[in-house]
């Protein structure tokens, strides 16, 4: 076995190398701003533009509100399944895994050729209705993992037996759901929103095409014009990712594990 | 768990009442995935209905193949050419480059934070895509890239004057894997996992080479989910355009980069060949996810 742990060691550090020298170029590449020296001058002009400032809360906005929306519509849904409709599951597993086989922009293809102006949903003649449909859209993306996260914390907790005695003691099903139901899969749920947030913040294709000011399309924009800005968005846009990512482990190892513990 | 999913298999079996009570009680029993439905017809399935639709109708609202057929011309042809070239190489190079992560990870006997530290490296980097990657690989690769000085001025290496390019097909194969790998090490370490010891042992004892165990044993048990997911990763890059938009602009006429230029300004001047387009995207990708589906259930007879 000596042999195949020194293989174990080159591919481990030829993917290393791979994986850590565009960061590491990037990160040299965004200090390179001012001639001869090293500076963080490209960050302070990032974190000091206006646009930056008011895409990015944009994006933050838009991805809280479809976490909200991923929530309301995939916790009930998937609490149901588990409890009275079981026999539905295949269909809502293949509906939550279509965002996967429908790319992005065909999504936002059809939303503009259905919801445009004069449809009978016109959500594209108003500004606050084309954010919904943004928000819609973002929530069509992360419904694959937010599914997947709430039905994997619903596994380990005992649905039936929660939802009787909370009937028991007199509780209806806003109550069951609100206040029984969601705290026990809320670690679930916030390791589905994190995800959401990460996949949310930077996406370009259909905040592009639905012409929202969005942080994608101001990243692309800056991409198109700058030199030293755009490897600096690429750290600031990695540490975000990074720090969605490692919320969700921390989160993990306050999850339940099974369903059969006595607390 | 097998408990629990009995129980609801007898009270759904109970629930479903004969007679009056039924057309009382239907409501109330889908009332909690309403909203779900609801949301997934309006805004997912219908738009995409719609659009597939439209791709066999013409400007008169009438059945026509036309705008299949207006497909097969040259520069689109190119399009859809380059984007499944790209989308595969880039899912082979990535699928095997992420296997081979997995196997060291897994059972090359590093220590264990190498592992953990990996995997979650790969949760991270999965999920590093679309305008900032390629700001990051144009920091690394491009003309004035770290990577390119470096071997320029240290190893004498002029990537450039030996024709690659940042902004062509293989600088964004390059630029894919950066995902792809990560997404393969993701889904294939479990089913590593997933090897049992006993089968080690049992080759073993029955006088089989490590060669012969990993030829005979592990290679046909790990094979369906590795085909899956390098299925898996061709419709996650086929799809993909903010990276490449990034990158290259529309200097690389790849499929979506084609398509969002149609949807911004009708640049083939024909609404119903955009859907067309859009439709081609949607058979390839379906296609794709069918073959996953079929791996998949195959690998998990074996992968519990």
């Amino acid at each position: 076995m000596k042999g195949g742990r020194f293989w174990a060691w080159v591919v481990f550090i030829l993917g290393a190398a791979y994986f850590f020298i565009p960061l590491i170029a990037t990160v040299e590449f965004s200090m390179r701003m001012r001639r001869g020296a090293y500076s963080f001058d490209a960050y302070q002009i990032v974190l000091g533009d206006a646009r930056f400032q008011a895409t990015f809360l944009y994006s933050v906005v838009a991805a809280i509100f479809t976490i909200i929306l991923g929530v309301l519509i995939v916790v009930p849904a998937a609490y149901w399944i588990r409890l009275r409709l079981p026999q539905i599951r295949p269909i809502v597993e293949f509906i939550t895994l279509l965002p996967l086989v429908i790319p992005a922009i065909v999504i936002v293809f059809g939303y503009i050729r259905m919801y445009g102006s004069n449809s009978p949903l016109p959500f594209l003649a108003s500004d606050m209705g084309t954010n919904a449909l943004l928000v819609v859209g973002y929530a069509t993306l992360a419904l694959p993992y937010m599914y997947r996260a709430v039905d994997t914390g619903l596994r380990t907790i005992d649905v039936r037996t929660l939802t009787e005695a909370a009937q028991i003691l007199g509780a209806g099903w806003g109550t069951i759901i609100t206040r029984v139901i969601l705290p026990n899969v809320l670690i679930a749920v916030l390791s589905g929103a994190f995800l959401t947030f990460a996949i949310v913040i930077g996406e370009f294709t259909m905040a592009s095409l639905l012409n929202r000011p969005a942080f994608g399309p101001y990243l692309q924009n800056i991409g198109a014009n700058r030199a030293y800005e755009p490897a600096a968005l690429a750290i600031i846009a990695f540490v975000i990712t990074w720090g969605c990512m490692s919320l969700i482990q921390i989160l993990s190892r306050f999850a339940p594990r099974s369903s059969n513990r006595p607390n | 768990m097998t408990d629990l999913s009995l129980s609801d298999q007898a009270i759904a079996g109970k629930t479903a009442p004969s007679g009056e009570a039924r057309a009382l009680r239907l409501p109330t029993q889908w009332l909690g995935v309403a909203p779900f439905f609801i949301f997934a017809i309006m805004f997912l399935i219908l738009p995409t209905l719609y659009l597939m639709l439209g791709a066999f109708q013409n400007d008169a609202g009438e059945f026509t193949l036309e705008n299949i057929a207006a497909l097969a011309q040259p520069s689109i042809v190119a399009a859809y050419w380059i984007s499944i070239k790209v989308s595969l190489a880039s899912a082979l190079i990535g699928a095997f480059a992420g296997l081979a992560i997995a196997i060291a990870i897994v059972r090359g006997g590093l220590p264990d934070w190498i592992r953990s530290a990996t995997l979650t490296f790969s949760g991270v980097a999965s999920n590093f895509a679309g305008v900032p990657l390629a700001f990051a690989f144009l920091a690394t690769l491009g003309r004035l890239g770290l990577a390119t000085v470096i071997l320029n001025t240290v190893f004498g290496l002029n990537i450039y004057a030996h024709g690659f390019n940042i902004l062509s097909f293989w600088g964004l194969t390059l630029t894919y894997i950066y995902f792809q790998i990560p997404l393969m090490v993701v889904i294939i370490v479990p089913a590593i996992d997933g090897l049992k010891k006993e089968w080690g042992e049992a080759a073993a004892t029955l006088g089989a080479t490590t060669a012969q165990y990993w030829r005979m044993v592990v290679i046909p048990v790990i094979w369906p989910s590795f085909l899956g997911t390098v299925i898996l990763l061709f419709a996650n890059a086929f799809g993909a355009i903010a990276t490449a938009y990034a990158l290259t602009g529309s200097s690389l006429n790849i499929v979506p980069i084609l398509l969002y230029a149609q949807i911004r300004g009708d640049v083939l001047h024909n609404a119903h060949l955009g859907y067309a387009i859009a439709f081609g995207m949607i058979v390839i990708t379906g296609l794709a996810n069918v073959f996953y589906i079929w791996f998949r259930t195959r690998s998990e007879r074996w992968l519990k």
